[in-house]
C-alpha cells in the first residue's frame, strides 16, 4: 500500500514478466477465442500479477504469470459461458480411458492457420490449454501441470484426448 | 513394460518427457510393433501439421502499449500516496502487513514445494523411473552423487530395521537439482528428497498428507529432508526417525 520503490519494482517487473506477454496472449486468445476478451483478460492478469509480484520469489516467470492468466480465462470463461465448461470435469472424474491415436488415419502436415486455429477452437478449454502450450509453446509436461494446477498424469491424459480429437478434426474433408 | 504399458507412455516418449531408460525400452518396442509405430508417428505427424502454418497469436502492439500505461499509472499511484501524512499508522500497518505476509508467503511456498515433492514421487513411480543407481549397497550409491551435485548426503541402508535401500536418483525440486534416495517398506517405495539448506537451522519433523500420500520433514545439519511415500503415518515417522539419527 505504501510503497517507495515502485520505480524499481516496476522495471523488475518489465524485465521479468513482460516478455511473456506473447505467450500470455496466445494462451487466453486460445482460451476466449476472440481477440477482444483475450485483450481483456491479458490487460486485467496483468495488473493483478504487479499487484502479486510480492509472491514471485524467482524460479520460473513464464509459469507463474501464465498461471495468473489462465486462471483469469477460466474465471471469464465461467462467467459467460457456463454451459462449456464442466464437461471435461465429468469425464477425467470417472477416469474415461485415454483413446489411442487412429494409426489407419494418414493426416495431411500441410495444414493452413486458419484451419488449425479453428480445429482447435473445437476442443473443450482444458483441452486447448494443454496443446496450446505444449505443441504452440513447446511447454514441459511439469510446467503445464504448475500453470493449470494439476498432476503431470491429468496433463498427459488431456493431451493424449486432445490430440485424438484434433486427428479426427483435422482428417475430416473440408 | 509390455505393448499396453508403452502404449500409454508414447505421448510422453514422443514429447521427450520420458527418462533415459524407459525412453530406450520404448524405442526397443516401436522396432517390433508396427502399431505402437504407427501410433507414434501420428503424434508427430499433428505436431508437424500444427505447428507447420505458425497458427500462435502474439500480442497486439496496442495491447502492449495499454499494458505499459497501466502498469506505469498503478506503480505512480502507489507512491505518490500521502504516505507521509499516515506515516505514524502507515508503519504499524507495514509491521503487521510485512508479518502476515512473511507467514503467507512462507505457507505458500511451503505448499508449493510440498506440491512438487507429491508430484516428483507419484512421476517416479508412473515413468518406472524409480533409480539413476540401483543398489542396496550404501557404498555402491553415496558415490554414484560424487560430481553431480555440490554437496553430499548422508546414504545409511536400513535393511535391519526393516527398510532396505533400493537406490538413488537425481531430481528437481524448487528449480534445483536435488537426491533423492529411495526406500522399500514391505510393497511401499518411499523417496527422500534431500536438498541444502545452507545458513538454516534444525527444525524438528512435521507430517502432512496431501492428495492421500504421507510426508515428513525436517531440516538437519543444513540438509532439508523431505520423506513421502503411501505408507501409513506411524511407519513413516518411524523411517525418518532412522533417517535423523
Amino acid at each position: 500500500m505504501f510503497r517507495l520503490n515502485d520505480s524499481s519494482r516496476l522495471s523488475e517487473f518489465e524485465r521479468e514478466v513482460l516478455p511473456h506477454l506473447d505467450v500470455a496472449y496466445n494462451l487466453a486468445r486460445f482460451l476466449m477465442r476472440n481477440d477482444q476478451d483475450a485483450e481483456d483478460v491479458v490487460q486485467e492478469a496483468s495488473l493483478r500479477a504487479f499487484r502479486f509480484f510480492e509472491n514471485f520469489r524467482g524460479g520460473n516467470s513464464r509459469a507463474w504469470f501464465l498461471q495468473i492468466v489462465r486462471n483469469a480465462c477460466f474465471t471469464a470463461l465461467k462467467k459467460k459461458r457456463p454451459d462449456e465448461m464442466n464437461i471435461l470435469f465429468e469425464e477425467e472424474l470417472h477416469g474415461a480411458k485415454t483413446p489411442p491415436m487412429d494409426a489407419g488415419i494418414a493426416l495431411d502436415r500441410a495444414q493452413d492457420r486458419q484451419t488449425v486455429r479453428a480445429a482447435i477452437e473445437q476442443l473443450p478449454p482444458e483441452f486447448r490449454e494443454a496443446i496450446t502450450l505444449r505443441e504452440l509453446e513447446g511447454a514441459s509436461y511439469k510446467e503445464i501441470a504448475d500453470i493449470a494446477g494439476v498432476p503431470i498424469g491429468t496433463v498427459m491424459s488431456r493431451l493424449a484426448r486432445a490430440r485424438r480429437q484434433l486427428q479426427t478434426i483435422l482428417s475430416q474433408p473440408k | 513394460m509390455n505393448h499396453d504399458e508403452i502404449h500409454e507412455l508414447l505421448h510422453a516418449y514422443a514429447d521427450g518427457e520420458l527418462d533415459l531408460v524407459s525412453a530406450r525400452e520404448v524405442e526397443q518396442h516401436l522396432r517390433d510393433c508396427d502399431e505402437c509405430r504407427h501410433a507414434e508417428d501420428q503424434i508427430r505427424a499433428l505436431h508437424d501439421a500444427l505447428i507447420g502454418d505458425a497458427p500462435a497469436y502474439r500480442a497486439p502492439t496496442h495491447l502492449r502499449r495499454n499494458i505499459r500505461a497501466a502498469l506505469r499509472r498503478e506503480a505512480k499511484e502507489t507512491t505518490l500516496s500521502p504516505w507521509l501524512v499516515f506515516a505514524t499508522g502507515a508503519a504499524v500497518t507495514l509491521v503487521v502487513l510485512a508479518l502476515i505476509f512473511f507467514q503467507t508467503t512462507r505457507t505458500s511456498r511451503e505448499n508449493a514445494i510440498v506440491d512438487q515433492i507429491v508430484a516428483n514421487h507419484v512421476r517416479s513411480l508412473l515413468a518406472t523411473h524409480l533409480v539413476d543407481i540401483g543398489s542396496s549397497d550404501q557404498h555402491t550409491v553415496k558415490p554414484w552423487f560424487d560430481g553431480k551435485i555440490d554437496f553430499a548426503p548422508d546414504v545409511h541402508d536400513f535393511a535391519m530395521s526393516g527398510f532396505p535401500l533400493v537406490g538413488g536418483r537425481l531430481d528437481y525440486l524448487d528449480g534445483k537439482t536435488v537426491v533423492a534416495l529411495i526406500y522399500q517398506r514391505n510393497k511401499h517405495p518411499i523417496n527422500v528428497f534431500i536438498s541444502p539448506a545452507t545458513g538454516s537451522s534444525d527444525r524438528a519433523s512435521v507430517s502432512s498428507t496431501r492428495r492421500g500420500y504421507n510426508i515428513v520433514s525436517w531440516t538437519q545439519r543444513e540438509m532439508n529432508y523431505w520423506a513421502i511415500s503411501d505408507l501409513n503415518e506411524t511407519e513413516l515417522r518411524q523411517f525418518a526417525n532412522l533417517l535423523a539419527r
